[in-house]
């Protein structure tokens, strides 16, 4: 076993980040509270471990989610990331079958081939030589495509890239200067005693026609250790912490812990997992199409990060939530970044008397909410399919509308939103009814998750769907062509995709758009956005139809007043609700009109 | 006594040389679209809020420029973030961004 000064920076460096690490760690799992400590104690024994372990492997080294983003910039992660480990694992292996029966320091394997020049006869001696040098050329080809994405990021599939602090350029470069180094030190040794592999030995070879290898070899691994060192001190305060947080959170996450509404421990192993790649400023609607480029997650989470708050960062945010989608460490950055809104006016009042009122009993309560009250033919529409289906209904507000309280909660004034829940709750439970209908996805949303109602919460799309299921209603097909747009809180929101399709496909003609379901495009109209103004808004407006006419449809079908509100002003074609659809479609019986055979929608499309 | 359907107002004059703009200024910074109100009132009329007290966007904005900020305080605690009066907006004026500005000013 052998020491030499160079090993120090590795060393002191690797000591310095594992101590580090181990005391962020003990720290975020010590200031979890109580329901998430239950929850990681009752989860650590299951199978959500080896979920876990399972999915730091597909993401953490493989990185599988990038590569659906992009393969190319699948693979230069992977390569970084898989083949570095695969490199340590297999250094080490080689040191542990070289002396068997010895307890090698951290840095042995590291820099075996200066400690064991002429390491040979060993059991598998060639073969390691082969692997170390293939694994060091796969991780070298990532560095140069890295290298290579900072000249054309295109070619890796992104438009724009992250802007990078000074901290984390100097752990990029160290990062970029390890391997390279390790390259040069392990030829200069192989040429100056004739082993190495295929690379390093006939690198070796070409360098000792050139250089005097042996003045060089030393500083060759002074600077690879150096490297090593810099890169691990840098990495905690750097982007790069990312690498071992990550780790932290998958296991955290698949425990069923996650952000509520403050920020948690959770919050920030979600925040120092970021890896700051940028993956989430193409799919943002306010980069594309409205060119602004410095509100997105990457920036709103290292403000976080850095304890360097900017409003106008965190309010600019249409909350769309395309960023969570894309996200390759998954991280809920909507959530982050409503917990940024709050921690501002955490005292709030609203100064409104809104006289408590008791509504009379009725089965179905039917909520327009506020947008629904700007598009009368939404909510006329619903009401004669009510009427027609024979419904017990009540249009809760259709005097004297009260606001849903989510508006409010996405601009951080929590505490008020909370007064215009309780008045609602009040009006909605007093009625006794069983099922709540409402025609705006944001108060669908609100109603769902924030409200505990003891009651069945559904958005129109799922009741007419429903409605249908039970042969309440009838669609006759009209020969139509529809692109449907999935509205932000519906789709990404609240998970509702399949629904309003298959209602579609009865009544006209569905055509496909250019980015369905999650990846649909915010229209525009956001109410989580207080900041951006018209112009912008009609940029993204246009961006989004763009999307939805690509393929020449009649008619824009939506399922959120506000969405289609937005839409009409821009469109160059009808844009029509869901329920207005639904209502042209019905099938009377006092109709004299062929009907299609299949008006009703076939059980087996249900079980989806 | 005869219902005019009008009262008369006390004495009041808005002196523009002396009242202080300083906020309608820094706001006409922060969301230049502000200055293009055209006093119609149609935020008003679909507001929210204002089906159960007085309250208006024009109102507020209209005191915000003459600089008689004391008045609109306890209006800006009625908002509701709804959004109608940005969507009824004939001008495009961010209504809620201004809304949510002079709060932070002039509140929290």
């Amino acid at each position: 076993m052998g020491f030499d000064l160079f090993v120090i920076p590795f060393t002191a460096g690797l000591a310095f980040l594992l101590v580090w690490f181990l005391y962020k760690t003990v720290e975020w799992l010590s200031h979890l509270n109580r329901v998430d400590r239950t929850m990681l104690r009752r989860g650590v024994i299951s199978s959500k471990t080896v979920r876990s372990v399972k999915e730091v492997i597909l993401e953490s080294l493989l990185h599988r989610k990038i590569f659906r983003t992009n393969p190319l910039l699948g693979y230069m992660h992977m390569s970084l990331a898989f083949g570095w480990f695969l490199l340590i694992v297999a250094g080490n292996v080689e040191a542990m079958i070289f002396k068997p029966a010895t307890i090698h320091p951290p840095y042995y394997p590291i820099f075996f081939r200066f400690f064991e020049p002429e390491a040979a006869g060993f059991p598998g001696a060639k073969a390691f030589e082969f692997i170390m040098d293939f694994l060091l050329v796969f991780i070298l080809s990532g560095v140069a495509l890295a290298l290579f994405k900072r000249i054309r990021s295109r070619a890796l599939g992104m438009k724009k890239t992250t802007r990078l602090l000074w901290y984390d350029r100097l752990a990029l470069y160290s990062l970029w200067c390890i391997f390279p180094f390790r390259l040069l030190a392990e030829s200069i040794t192989s040429g100056i005693y004739q082993t190495g592999g295929i690379v390093t030995g006939s690198l070796g070879n070409i360098l000792a026609g050139l250089i005097p290898l042996q003045s060089f070899e030393y500083p060759a691994w002074w600077a690879y250790s150096l490297a090593l060192g810099l890169f691990f001190v840098a990495l905690p305060f750097s982007r790069y912490m990312h690498i071992p947080t990550e780790v932290v959170l998958i296991f955290l996450r698949n425990y069923g812990i996650h952000t509520r509404n403050s920020y948690s421990s959770y919050s920030e192993i979600e925040v120092y997992s970021c890896s700051r790649c940028g993956i989430c400023i193409d799919p943002c609607p306010m980069s594309e199409a409205a060119g602004i480029q410095n509100i997105q997650s990457v920036y709103m989470i290292r403000n976080i990060r850095y304890k360097t708050p900017d409003e106008e960062v965190n309010d600019n945010c249409l909350m769309c939530g395309r960023c969570n989608i894309a996200c390759p460490v998954g991280i809920v950055t909507t959530d982050l970044r409503a917990i940024a809104r709050n921690e501002r006016h955490l005292s709030g009042n609203l100064h409104l008397t809104i006289p408590a009122t008791s509504s009379p009993h009725h089965d179905v309560i039917y909520f327009a909410g506020c947008m629904g009250q700007l598009t009368p033919a939404v909510t006329q529409s619903m009401e004669t399919i009510l009427q027609q289906a024979g419904e017990d209904y009540l249009f809760l507000d259709k005097e004297e509308s009260i606001c849903c309280g989510r508006p409010l909660a996405l601009a951080g004034r929590i505490a008020e939103a909370k007064q215009l829940m309780e008045i609602n709750r009040d009006k909605i439970l007093s009625s006794g009814a069983r099922t709540l209908v409402t025609s705006c996805p944001i108060c669908y949303k609100v109603f769902r998750e924030d409200y505990h109602l003891p009651i069945n919460v559904m958005h129109h799309t799922q009741y007419l769907h429903r409605l249908l299921m039970q042969g309440r209603i009838r669609l006759r097909s009209q020969n139509i062509s529809l692109a449907y747009h999935d509205p932000c809180e519906l789709g990404r929101g609240s998970g509702i995709y399949e629904e309003p399709r298959q209602i579609l496909r009865l009544a006209g003609n569905l055509l496909p758009t250019a980015s369905e379901k999650e990846k649909s495009i915010c229209c525009g109209g956001s109410l989580g956005n207080t900041v951006l103004n018209q112009k912008k808004r009609h940029a993204i407006t246009e961006y989004s139809l763009e999307s939805l006419t690509i393929n020449n449809p009649d008619t824009i079908v939506t399922s959120c007043p506000l969405c289609k509100k937005t839409f009409a002003q821009r469109s160059d074609r009808p844009v029509l609700d869901i329920a207005e659809v639904v209502k042209s479609a019905i099938f009377r019986d006092k109709d004299n009109i062929r009907i299609r055979e299949n008006y009703q929608i076939p059980a087996e499309e249900f079980s989806s | 006594m005869i219902n005019w359907q009008f009262t008369l107002h006390p004495d009041h004059t808005i002196n523009l040389d002396t009242n202080d703009r300083t906020l309608a200024r820094l706001l006409e910074e922060k969301e230049p679209t502000s200055r293009i109100c055209m006093a119609c009132g149609s935020c008003g009329g679909t507001c929210t809020a204002a089906q159960f007290e007085p309250v208006s966007f024009r109102h507020i904005l209209l005191m915000v420029r003459r600089g008689e900020t004391e008045s609109v305080r306890s209006e800006l605690t009625k908002c509701m973030y709804c959004g109608k009066c940005t969507l009824v907006c004939p001008r495009g004026v961010n209504t809620r961004h201004i809304l949510a500005l002079l709060r932070t000013m002039l509140i929290n």
